[in-house]
């Protein structure tokens, strides 16, 4: 159980650290992948311009927000689904060994 | 650390293509020696991916009061090498750019550098150099999993910088200009994905300790030991 504890402990910490800075000042909260733009504009003078555009660009905010949350979605339910089945098997097999060795093989059918 | 579409110079887009597409191609003829070999090892595969899948579509606000996403890469690196993971950080690279507008498709070779290559492969060896220290393991994890997280933000840095050096100071200035975007932001959140990493693991250890064996992520001395420990 430490493990899970020294995690939410860090888990809370990095709360702690966005409720402080963010009621320290007023932050925009912007993605740090879209800031590299201003950092390219200043260093060119704004003479560099994207060469090529994204294929498809989410129509809204909201539908950009849907597949973001269906990625985490897929995701979980995969680690989800596989670590549960692992967990349901040790216990099957933990189960099936300590019937055999109370001897209890006539308990069950064998398989 | 995606870098935007078309925010390379074509150039340095066909560079970092030449220098990911050979490793990716590498992993997935390794990931498919291993999957026929093995099918024990799917799962864990899968949930390797699913990790990546997670972590990189959460972006989370940081202490610089911007928000930034970790890269998940850590598991997969450590469980199946730095080859195989780059495959699976390719196809999350490739599902943002295409749907999300995250990232892009002339920005994939870079982007699949610094996030698939660079970071695994520093995770990796993180990893197994702890091991060998005799480094508890989920310390190592802890580690090598903090460490993919932030060096792949540092690699983003490095690969801007050396498409737009600065009219004073070159490389050097505009290394800076961009790791002040980058490096100390994601600071807290590659502590957050190494503790993440590290009770993921643990579960992995508790539940499949004989793939990892047959893996050779832990020796059978250092699996028992912790086995002990959590029981």
């Amino acid at each position: 159980m430490k493990l899970e504890y020294i995690t939410l402990a860090i888990i809370v910490a990095f709360i702690a650290a966005f409720a402080y800075v963010s009621s320290t000042g007023n932050h925009e909260w912007g993605g740090s992948d879209d800031m590299p733009e201003n950092v390219i504009n200043d260093l060119t003078h704004g003479s560099y311009h994207p060469w090529f555009n994204s294929v498809w660009v989410p129509p809204s905010p909201e539908i950009e927000s849907l597949l973001f949350a269906l990625q985490a979605a897929f995701g979980s339910l995969i680690i989800g689904y596989f670590l549960g089945y692992y967990r349901g098997l040790a216990k099957a097999r933990a189960a099936a060994t300590s019937e055999e060795q109370e001897g209890n093989l006539n308990a069950r059918p064998a398989r | 650390m995606h870098i935007m579409e078309g925010f390379l110079p074509l150039n340095w887009c066909v560079v970092w293509y030449v220098l990911s597409l050979p490793v990716v191609a590498y992993g997935a003829y390794k990931m498919n020696i291993m999957i026929k070999e093995n099918r024990d090892i799917l799962p864990l595969l899968a949930v390797s991916g699913a990790f990546i899948f997670v972590l990189s579509s959460l972006k989370m606000p940081s202490v610089t009061g911007s928000c930034s996403h970790p890269t998940g890469t850590g598991i997969g690196a450590i469980l199946f090498g730095p080859w195989i993971t780059s495959v699976l950080s390719i196809i999350v690279l490739i599902y943002q750019a295409v749907f999300l507008a995250h990232g892009g498709l002339t920005t994939l070779g870079a982007n699949t550098f610094s996030m698939g290559i660079v970071g695994p492969f520093a995770g990796y060896l993180v990893y197994k150099a702890c091991m060998k220290r005799d480094v508890n393991m989920y310390i190592a994890v802890f580690l090598a999993a903090m460490l993919a997280d932030w060096l792949t933000y540092i690699v983003t840095s490095i690969q801007l910088a050396l498409a737009f050096p600065a009219a004073s100071g070159g490389v050097m200035a505009s290394f800076e200009a961009f790791l002040a975007v980058f490096a100390i932001t994601q600071v807290p959140l590659a502590i957050v994905e190494g503790a993440v990493s590290a009770l993921l693991f643990k579960h992995i250890v508790q539940l499949r300790s004989d793939v990892l064996l047959k893996l050779n992520v832990a020796s059978p001395s250092v699996m028992k030991k912790l086995k002990e420990a959590s029981a």
